[in-house]
């Protein structure tokens, strides 16, 4: 599953983030590496982008952002 | 205040703090505070990104000044934006900016971890600096956390409040201290690389070049960020080639260095936040997710959207007519007191006409300049400037355009001029420009008295069934300029704005009461930056419009009644010859001399069309809603005896008005923001070329279906 598709309320583990390298890199410098806890709060009432919970601080990043970070299932 | 000027002189030369963080941590409040709100506003070398410098005020005046810089906020130094690498140049000095004596840090105590990644590299380059740990107050923070994460940083670090200025004096004693002592900083929070990786940042250390090489740990973070940055194709200027190809060796290898970074960095964060007990600012975020729950709704978050909107359009559009009116009224006033104090000729016509009505051109703008940035201060301060973005991104994205760039393009609705000023809410400079191009072709305030007047001339009353053309015509109007702005996005961000897609970001920053202290000091400053700056600009260019309807004066000097000074027609003007010259160019629209003539007087403002028609026509009346310019307008007749103003030809010339960047101010303004030549050439020369096509394509296929 990507982070693109997890539904409202849902959280899962960052496991890979893919993507061009500079838009990877600022991916990760988010904090947004494996291993990470990842919560969505809501989407935008256009459906884009979705609004998530990393390390404490809320972001928000297009669907199609969101769907280059690959989850797992279980807790940090 | 400050010392004397004498005092300045005898002082030691400043040194150079630079001011840096994440974007949206509440840098720009502190700056403010600590330059006491008067800040030199330049450009980098060669860029055209502004560069703001102040100096901090010191108490007593033992210390030498220091300077402050305010550097672009970045997430980290191996970013790709224009902005974002001159924060890079800034901290480490190889572009012309020499090394900084000092930083300022400034971390958001509600972020901590994502903010925590930037210092670590700052950390690692030894340059000196201090922490200035944000808002900590409102984020649930242990009171001692600045003194534990100073312990365990090994830098001091003072908690701050950019909205009340608290903190700010231990910041800057802070600052001096560390300016004072010549030792290099010796941190003591450390990221453990694997050994893998500092070999290899080791063998990219030997192709540094030698003017940025310094303390072991100095040169081997050098080497860390040219590999974790460079790449083939980045922008990076003023890296040797030598360089580059060592990165290039290393990364070949396969590993995955970007990766095996963060996660170091991350570690090494995650370990220090157990250490020092930060937890998430639980209070902020559950306040202002109430907040959320209602104004980021599916249905109550649009409907307040669009209120707060229309209150914005509203107040540009309606509420500053007065002042506009105002203006406009003393402007006159004081072009009549010229003409009744000065004798008649050159020199008072050119005093009353070209300055006085230069200056009134630009001092007109003001009403709505300060509206606009009042309503955009008080979002921004708000937290709902962002949630804006949010709300929007969906659509904006679709065109290439940024969700911030909704306003700016809202506001041009009621004119370019502020919407291009508020384009400076964007943080990338590719999505400024590319909002600046197209927001000149919403419809703005000033085409409304041409549309009004050609619907009025040509297209009238009694044609009209129960639904009035009329107001057809207007509504397509509007929406054709929607629609070729946002394809105007479009195409222009995949040719000549094009940029480079960086994953969307926004925060939704928590809701604070907005302050009005703190708009009045932007709206002030922009106010003044456009007198000054795009001000000087309008004023010559309608002194020398005036002049190309004015001049050559007719040389028959006696006349019976006397030798009065002779109002040339307009028709012998540089003016009127211009536009019969471009006579053949134009007819293919459908226009003659006259119109042609009425455009190049409409440069100086769109509706200045109206009375320069009426100059043309020489009649008494000029605006839209004179009758006997409207009647004169429906009786010119072609030779064959067709009407003039056919149809066809009051649609070219709307369509013509509707792209054509027909306004000196305008490109005024987007050469002063953009701080080049280049982009209002840009501007000027796509929409004129747009509104010829469209015009010739209006008036060709209306005249061959008989309209």
């Amino acid at each position: 599953m990507t982070l693109g598709e997890l539904p409202i309320g849902g959280s899962a583990i960052v496991d890979r983030v893919e993507g061009a390298r500079a838009f990877r890199r600022r991916l990760l410098e988010l904090g947004l590496i494996p291993g990470t806890k990842v919560e969505v709060l809501r989407v935008a009432p256009l459906g884009d982008p979705i609004e998530l919970l990393v390390r404490g601080y809320r972001l928000s990043l297009r669907r199609e952002d969101a769907a280059l970070v690959s989850l797992r299932e279980g807790a940090a | 205040m400050n010392a004397s000027p004498a005092a300045m002189e005898r002082a030691p030369s400043p040194r150079r703090a630079v001011l840096l963080g994440n974007p949206n941590v509440g840098k720009t409040s502190l700056f403010n505070h600590l330059t006491g709100l008067r800040a030199r506003v330049g450009n980098y070398p060669g860029v055209t990104v502004e560069r703001r410098v102040g100096t901090i005020r010191t108490k007593g005046s033992l210390h030498a000044p220091i300077e402050l810089v305010d550097a672009p906020g970045t997430y980290s130094l191996s970013a790709r934006s224009e902005e974002e690498q001159l924060t890079f140049h800034e901290v480490v000095g190889p572009e012309g900016l020499g090394r900084p004596d000092a930083l300022v840090v400034v971390l958001d105590a509600g972020q901590l971890a994502r903010c925590l990644y930037l210092l670590v590299s700052l950390l690692e380059l030894r340059v000196p600096l201090v922490v200035a740990l944000n808002m900590a107050d409102e984020s649930d923070a242990a009171t001692d956390l600045p003194a534990r994460l100073s312990f365990e940083l090994g830098v001091p670090v003072v908690s701050t409040n950019g909205r009340t200025g608290e903190g700010l004096d231990q910041l800057v004693s802070a600052l001096v201290e560390v300016l004072e002592s010549a030792r290099a900083p010796t941190p003591r929070f450390q990221v453990a690389y694997d050994s893998t990786l500092r070999r290899d940042a080791d063998r990219v250390a030997d192709a540094l070049p030698n003017d940025w090489k310094g303390s072991v740990e100095r040169t081997r973070a050098l080497a860390l960020w040219a590999l974790g940055t460079l790449e083939p194709d980045d922008e990076w200027t003023n890296v040797p080639a030598g360089l580059r190809s060592r990165v290039a060796e290393v990364r070949a290898e396969g590993r995955d260095i970007d990766l095996e970074l963060a996660e170091a960095r991350y570690a090494a964060i995650e370990r220090l936040l157990v250490e020092v007990g930060d937890r998430p600012p639980l209070t902020r975020i559950q306040a202002t997710e109430r907040v959320d729950r209602i104004l980021l709704h599916p249905l109550w978050g649009f409907l307040v959207f669009v209120l707060t909107m229309c209150v914005v359009f509203q107040a540009l559009f309606a509420w500053a007519d007065p002042a506009i009116g105002a203006i406009e009224w003393v402007v006159s006033a004081v072009q009549g007191l010229v003409t009744d104090m000065l004798p008649p000729g050159v020199l008072r016509d050119l005093l009353s006409a070209g300055v006085v009505g230069g200056v009134g051109n630009v001092i007109v703008f003001l009403p709505q300049i300060l509206l606009l940035f009042l309503f955009i201060g008080l979002l921004e301060d708000s937290g709902y400037m962002a949630r804006v973005a949010y709300l929007v991104d969906r659509i904006m994205r679709s065109l290439g355009l940024h969700g911030r760039a909704f306003v700016p393009m809202l506001s041009g609705f009621a004119c370019a001029v502020p919407a291009i000023l508020a384009t400076r809410t964007l943080e990338r400079r590719r999505d400024r420009i590319l909002t600046m191009m197209v927001v000149p072709l919403m419809t703005c305030s000033a085409r409304l008295p041409v549309y009004s007047l050609i619907i009025a001339a040509i297209f009238p009353l009694e044609s009209s069934g129960p639904f009035p053309l009329q107001g057809f015509l207007l509504l397509f109007m509007y929406l054709l300029s929607v629609v070729t702005g946002l394809l105007a996005a479009w195409v222009l961000g995949r040719t000549l704005v094009r940029g480079r897609s960086v994953p969307l970001l926004l925060e939704l920053p928590p809701y604070r009461a907005p302050r009005l202290a703190p708009t009045l000091v932007m709206m002030k400053e922009r106010a003044l930056e456009f007198l000054r700056e795009a001000g000087s600009v309008i004023l010559i260019a309608t002194v020398l419009l005036w002049g190309l309807l004015y001049f050559p004066r007719s040389t028959e000097t006696a006349s019976p009644s006397g030798p009065t000074s002779v109002q040339t027609p307009l028709e012998d003007t540089y003016g009127g010859r211009l536009g019969k010259a471009l006579e053949p160019v134009v007819e293919p629209l459908g226009f003659d001399w006259k119109i042609a003539t009425g455009i190049i007087g409409a440069f100086a403002a769109r509706e200045v069309f109206v009375s320069t028609m009426a100059l043309v026509y020489q009649v008494e009346g000029d605006d839209e809603n004179s009758a006997p310019l409207r009647e004169r307008i429906k009786s010119e007749r072609n030779a064959d005896g067709s009407p003039r103003f056919s149809p066809a030809v009051g649609l070219s010339l709307m369509v013509f008005f509707a792209f054509a960047c027909q306004c000196m101010s305008t490109l005024a303004v987007v050469r002063r923001e953009t701080q080049s030549w280049r982009w209002p050439a840009v501007l000027f020369t796509y929409m004129t070329t747009l509104a010829y096509a469209a015009s010739f394509l209006v008036f060709q296929v209306g005249r061959a279906l008989g309209f």
